[in-house]
């Protein structure tokens, strides 16, 4: 145990995802011994991101303005939206560079394990959209794991009365059980491209 | 270290650090296992989808200083594959492991006959034709008789008179008769109790004859005796599909 601040910032950086005890005092002491002006950049950054971020009223994704830069960008196509269950993996199919369409952010999967249901995530939301906007299909690219494929089922069940409504899923090819955020991008890419209905 | 291995069913997990989770497993042997999966969230992962919930697996772990490790995972049945193409099984399946994690004791106690209870549930829901709705109150009521305090339902709860008898109270302990009768008991429909009797002794024929009435009933009764008897409410159990056949898909 260290004294005072140094010990606070330690506890504070060990209750990061993926940092352990070790990390969060290698993290410490480096800022401790930093570049006065890089601390401010990041004590800036931590500063706005609860301020300056919002979600996309559209889509959900996190974005500086009510409607994020995908929403807003007239060149991709308004007719496909990907579904997808966290911003991260919004990022993770952008880097395929295989999809020129729109998302649509869930905010996670459904998990009643974790007290998750239809009204937890942003399923309303999708359907309205469905229903307002010119959208001819729909891909699922929920996390290919068992909560993933469960809200797939969920949702193929919702979509299939909207009429001329194309539903599509990832090829296979995605190994079971992972986290859509690690599929590189190749893998993603194919599974994107050879998408079938369902 | 020392390697241990049992059969078991993954009732939990929980994300650790970067890629890693958290496995809760109700084992044959060892009670509750809590193990850590290395690497398992990867897309690479070589544990690939066999430690997801509802998996039934043959695990061996080696026993670490706060927590056991994963070393090994074979298949003994794939539930999970089967329970997410239908979202009213999978929602009941998920009530399932919650009510034997909540059952379950401190990890290491023996809890053989749950264990059963849950390898037979995830079976049914997974593999037959069967109202899961069903499925998930005949497991509950097994369950609480497991942790001993299952409903009555052909006897008095309180004087043992012999039934069939009109009334249901939770804090009265289940059924009870006219004398013995809580104010505010409930007042099922004498269908509802031959279903909860036929539920706790599996007696399927007699189940799978009634009408969606009955079952309501029986799962809004089995739900509240649950809830009344666990410290916390459980998560998963007001998500359940309760919906009749046609809507499932
Ligand atoms: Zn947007
Ligand atoms: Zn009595």
């Amino acid at each position: 145990m260290y004294e005072g601040p140094v010990q606070d910032l330690i506890d504070e950086l060990g209750r990061l995802p993926g940092v352990g005890p070790k990390s969060a005092q290698r993290i410490a002491f480096h800022l401790l011994a930093a570049d006065p002006a890089d601390v401010g950049r990041l004590q800036d950054a931590l500063g706005r991101v609860k301020e300056g971020v919002v979600f996309c009223e559209i889509c959900g994704n996190v974005s500086e303005q009510t409607q994020c830069r995908i929403c807003r960008d007239l060149r991709r196509d308004a007719t496909v939206v990907c579904v997808v269950e966290e911003p991260k993996d919004v990022l993770a199919v952008e880097r395929t560079r295989e999809f020129k369409g729109r998302y649509h952010v869930l905010g996670g999967a459904l998990d009643p394990l974790a007290g998750i249901g239809p009204d937890q995530l942003r399923i309303r939301e999708l359907m309205a959209r469905i229903g307002a906007q010119d959208i001819t299909e729909i891909i699922l690219a929920t996390d290919p794991n068992t909560e993933g494929e469960a809200t797939a089922t969920y949702l193929v069940r919702m979509l299939r009365d909207f009429p001329g409504l194309t539903v599509t899923r990832l090829a296979s090819g995605l190994p079971m059980g992972g986290d859509l955020e690690f599929a590189d991008e190749l893998t993603l890419g194919r599974a994107l491209s050879g998408r079938r209905t369902v | 270290m020392s390697l241990y291995r049992d059969t078991g069913v993954v009732l939990r997990v929980q994300k650790l650090g970067e890629a890693d989770r958290i496995i809760t497993m109700i084992t044959r042997k060892h009670g509750k296992v809590r193990g850590v999966a290395k690497g398992v969230r990867r897309t690479s992962s070589r544990f690939g989808a066999r430690l997801e919930p509802f998996c039934h697996v043959d695990v061996q772990l080696y026993t670490g200083r706060t927590l056991d490790v994963v070393t090994q995972v074979e298949t003994v049945d794939a539930f999970a594959p089967w329970l997410v193409t239908d979202y009213q099984r999978y929602t009941a399946a998920s009530a399932v492991l919650e009510t034997a994690d909540r059952l379950c004791p401190e990890e290491g106690e023996p809890v053989m006959r749950l264990y059963l209870l849950v390898v037979g549930a995830l079976r049914a829901l997974s593999s037959t034709e069967r109202d899961p709705s069903l499925v998930l109150d005949a497991f509950l009521l097994r369950a609480m008789a497991y942790a001993g305090w299952a409903p009555a339902v052909s006897e008095c709860a309180r004087c043992a008179a012999p039934g069939p008898h009109r009334s249901f109270s939770v804090a009265g302990g289940g059924m009870v008769c006219m004398r013995c009768r809580p104010p505010g008991s409930a007042s099922p429909a004498a269908d509802t109790v031959v279903l909860m009797d036929a539920l706790m002794h599996g007696d399927w024929d007699v189940a799978d004859g009634t009408a969606q009435p009955a079952r309501r009933e029986a799962s809004g009764l089995v739900a509240a005796h649950l809830q009344w008897h666990m410290e916390r409410q459980l998560r998963s159990l007001p998500l359940v599909e309760r919906k009749a056949k046609e809507a499932s898909g």
